[in-house]
């Protein structure tokens, strides 16, 4: 499962917003931050399954919009002091198209 | 390059403090070394009292121990305090012979006690009460001498008092005075303080003035002015504090009383700041932490090189720390001529509270027995709010000003049990807020919220929460900073920041976060839409709204519900409706499958359960029906309930319905600080519940009533009357006028009633009822902003606007 998939092209997806992949086990929400920057979670807040790809935006974090958690893009950690995780995906931006990797990505990862 | 040296000499809670500011504002810039006299890492000696008392330990009071000083690569030497400065060379001496050179040196160098000059007063057993090793020695004498006397019948004497008497001393205060703290308390209050300190068995010799100490090796007696003598195996010195200047003084640093600086900190050697008890400021010297902290921060904004922090002095209020006693004083609390004193005695209760006022405006306060109120009174005074509107319940506490219900609830909390709940949207506890509290080292209501989520959802339980913090660390806990920052992302206020914005002509977020030199890259979820919002206030028709900054139910112009669906209202004028419009809802919900069909308690259709991209087609529907979005789902107008008034009603004044549908064709679209619910009832019997809107209009026979700031959710608040008139279209002018002053200067989210609390209804009445220009600039402004505000954002995003927020896509396979 490393195969990388193409989904949108980097200007279908708003500076310091997001798209939603919908999948039938789950959708993913696909973020790009001011800098250019793409990156994948499971659009399932750890908290209470808020879809993150709602939130708002900053820095490499997005806010949940159902009780404000706030979400590190990178790793798909909760910021502390709320605890929990939710899973991220590897993302490539090549020639300004985005592709997605369903891959676990690895704990080290 | 390498990095600059930062010396501080004094490990205390000012110096400490200073390092920890700076470390969050620049982590990086100085090599950093500290000097201590005592061998201890950095406590907290407010504490001291209740270690003293036995209900706390040395343990418990530290604040930083050494693996802090360690992990933030501080180079910390205790127990041996700086004897020499050299400013030419920039280099301190240390007692050990240890001398280590400085780019920025800081001096926080405290205080010490003061030793009256008396025969015997370097007798052994003869004592100040200033550190650790001082309750030490006191804990000491406890346990095998049995007579203390204290000297001093101010604060830290009654403390020190307290403390020696729970570890088994009898124990006399000597005063020079007949009234105990006589800086903090008038001689009611001081008497009630007395008669309880009788009542647990402290005894009391004043007015009384110390001669001599008697004593062979150590001390056996005091002797007085009058010839009387107390026997005493202890005396305890607690006349005062003197800052200490001696090092300063000695390295040709200009003294006066303390160190002297200027509103930046610095001394009168610019590489040399000063901040803590040692120094004085604008010709005042403190005793107190919260000015310590306040310094704090400002001489860090200097360090780190920001330089545009000025401190201006502090406001001080005082509690006194014997477990038991609430005593609270703030500001001038003796009369003067011309000044007004409002008292409340009880004398059943042991209730004393007195408020000095002048001009309507709080100058001091005294409070005994019930202390609830100490900081809603200090806020007051410090804000120099006028009082007129609640003057005459304002003894009775803040709960009969508009927070009826809550205020019993907050005089109960330290009664609660742990499991009591305290934040109902959270389901939070009163343990865990009192052990997060605790275990986790908090000071501030946000450090709170962050960890326990307490208060931080509808806010209603703030008070509660800093009730809890206050009583759980005591005077370290700053209960109304003068200045809150918008969010954590600037040191700047709403205020500030929306003065700088209409000033400097602030035209878009990257732009105000510059000018205001915001401290994240792109802000956060917290200022971002309060930036948006000011900046459409500012620049109606010319700043292009930045969606991304905007709460998804603005930015999808629908509300999100818990499971990520969303619900669709659309407006309905005045609440009245058509049986062509109920048939065109119903077959719109019909063919989308609406899984469920409301109606709201603002007299709307509610189409709840509308997949996100559904939204656009059902949009397209609705407009074609004649319909509009309601924005039920924005901090925006959002209703106008009315009742059916004169044209049915057999007791309607007047026609209230059509002025309901007057009032929200003109309001619909309008963006605000928080939701704005409104309502017009036909006769004073206020069928349409008026009176808890955030403007709501009462036809009278004669006219019109018009009243503001009710709230009907969280924390009812009956609206307060603001003027009445006669025709509709005054109606319409003081509604336009309200809401643009709500717009130009509430604070994001917040609400008209806490706004109308904060500014006072005088001051709404100053600028819309008395000055009739001013009213309908106002109005003038309000509708001018209304041209571009009215357009439907369902139509335009049914004909494509923002596609990509509906629009979900798809995987395709990869070549990469």
């Amino acid at each position: 499962m490393s195969e990388w998939l193409e989904i949108c092209r980097l200007e279908d997806i708003p500076r310091l917003g997001s798209r939603v992949v919908e999948r039938a086990d789950g959708n993913i929400a696909v973020f790009r931050t001011q800098d250019d920057r793409v990156f994948a979670l499971d659009d399932r807040c750890p908290h209470k399954g808020g879809p993150l790809s709602q939130g708002i935006v900053f820095d490499h974090k997005v806010a949940c919009p159902l009780h404000d958690w706030v979400i590190d893009l990178e790793k798909g950690e909760a910021v502390p002091p709320d605890e929990g995780c939710t899973h991220s995906y590897p993302v490539r931006v090549e020639g300004g198209v985005v592709y997605l990797s369903l891959a676990r990505a690895s704990a080290a990862a | 390059m390498a990095k600059e040296r930062l010396v501080l000499i004094g490990n205390g809670m000012a110096g400490v403090r200073t390092l920890e500011e700076l470390l969050k504002l620049d982590p990086e810039r100085y090599e950093i070394t500290v000097f201590g006299a005592e061998p201890h890492p950095n406590y907290n000696r407010i504490m001291l009292s209740p270690v003293l008392a036995g209900e706390k330990t040395i343990d418990d009071i530290i604040l930083n121990d050494r693996a802090w000083y360690e992990s933030n690569g501080i180079t910390l030497h205790t127990g041996n305090p700086v004897v020499g400065i050299d400013r030419r060379r920039r280099v301190v001496r240390a007692d050990s012979g240890l001398e280590a050179p400085y780019d920025r040196l800081l001096l926080a160098t405290g205080s010490l006690p003061f030793i009256i000059p008396v025969p015997g007063s370097n007798l052994d057993g003869v004592l100040g009460f200033r550190d650790i090793a001082d309750v030490e020695a006191m804990l000491e004498a406890a346990r095998q001498y049995r007579k203390a006397v204290v000297i001093g019948g101010g604060l830290l004497g009654l403390e020190a008092a307290n403390g020696l008497m729970k570890q088994g001393m009898d124990v006399t205060v000597v005063h020079l005075l007949d009234t105990l703290m006589e800086k903090q308390l008038d001689p009611p209050a001081a008497a009630l303080l007395k008669q309880s300190l009788e009542e647990r068995g402290l005894k009391f010799h004043m007015p009384a003035q110390t001669t001599e100490i008697r004593g062979d090796g150590r001390v056996e007696a005091v002797a007085f002015a009058d010839g009387s003598e107390l026997e005493a195996d202890l005396v305890v010195m607690a006349v005062g504090i003197r800052p200490n200047i001696d090092l300063a003084q000695r390295a040709g640093i200009y003294c006066e009383r303390g160190v002297v600086v200027s509103d930046t900190l610095q001394t009168y050697d610019p590489r040399i700041y000063a901040v803590g008890e040692c120094v004085q400021h604008r010709g005042k010297t403190y005793g107190l932490v919260a000015p310590l902290f306040e310094q704090a921060k400002v001489c860090a904004n200097h360090l780190a090189g920001l330089g545009y922090a000025r401190y201006e002095g502090s406001v001080t209020s005082t509690k006194l720390k014997v477990t038991g006693i609430d005593l609270f004083s703030a500001g001038r609390f003796n009369e003067q001529e011309g000044d007004e004193t409002l008292v409340l005695q009880d004398p059943a209760r042991g209730v004393y509270k007195k408020l000095v006022v002048r001009d309507d405006r709080i100058e001091g306060a005294v409070l005994y027995g019930d202390t609830m109120d100490g900081s809603w009174y200090f806020q007051l005074m410090r804000d120099r709010a006028d009082i007129s509107d609640f003057r005459p319940t304002i003894l009775f506490g803040q709960h009969d000003v508009g927070d009826a219900g809550h205020g019993d609830e907050k005089t109960r909390v330290m009664a609660l049990p742990d499991d009591a709940e305290i934040c109902g949207c959270n389901g939070v506890c009163k343990g865990e807020i009192v052990e997060a509290i605790v275990t986790k080292g908090l000071f501030t209501l946000e450090e709170v919220r962050a960890h326990t989520k307490a208060s931080s959802s509808c806010g209603s339980c703030t008070g509660l929460v800093e009730a809890l913090l206050a009583s759980t660390v005591g005077e370290g806990y700053e209960a109304s900073p003068k200045k809150k920052p918008l969010c954590g992302c600037t040191d700047h206020t709403h205020d500030e920041v929306r003065r700088a914005i209409v000033e400097h002509e602030l035209k878009s977020i990257p732009e105000v976060m510059r000018f205001m030199e915001w401290k994240t890259p792109d802000g956060c979820n917290k200022c971002r839409p309060a930036l948006n919002f000011y900046l459409v206030v500012a620049w109606p028709g010319e700043y292009s709204d930045d969606y991304r900054s905007r709460f998804i139910n603005e930015r999808v112009h629908a509300n999100i519900q818990k499971d990520g669906t969303y619900s669709v209202v659309p407006r309905i004028f005045g609440g009245e409706t058509s049986p062509a419009q109920l048939r065109a809802l119903a077959e719109i919900a019909e063919k989308w499958e609406v899984p469920t069909v409301k109606v709201t308690g603002g007299q709307r259709i509610d189409l709840l359960g509308v997949r996100k991209e559904q939204l656009p087609g059902i949009w397209g529907d609705l407009a074609r029906a004649g319909f509009v979005s309601g924005h039920a789902y924005g901090k925006a107008i959002r209703t106008v309930k009315t009742c059916v008034g004169s044209e049915w009603c057999r007791f309607g004044t007047q026609d209230s319905t059509t002025m309901g549908i007057k009032i929200e064709q003109m309001t619909w679209g309008s963006w605000m600080p928080h939701k704005v619910k409104m309502a017009v009832s036909g006769c004073p019997r206020n069928c349409a519940e008026a009176t808890i809107k955030d403007l709501g209009v009462v036809a009278v026979d004669s006219g019109w009533e018009i009243h503001v700031g009710g709230n009907g959710g969280i924390k009812v608040r009956v609206t307060d009357f603001l003027v009445k008139v006669e025709t509709m279209d005054e109606v319409l002018e003081y509604t336009a006028a309200f809401l643009q002053l709500y717009r130009e200067e509430a604070h994001y989210l917040e609400r008209t009633a806490p706004w109308v609390e904060r500014v006072g209804l005088h001051y709404i009445k100053e600028r819309i009822v008395d000055d009739a220009d001013n009213r309908k600039r106002l109005a003038q402004r309000f509708l001018e902003s209304q041209r571009y505000a009215q357009t439907d954002p369902w139509k335009e995003r049914a004909e494509g606007a923002d596609r990509h927020e509906f629009e979900p896509l798809r995987l395709v396979r990869g070549v990469a």
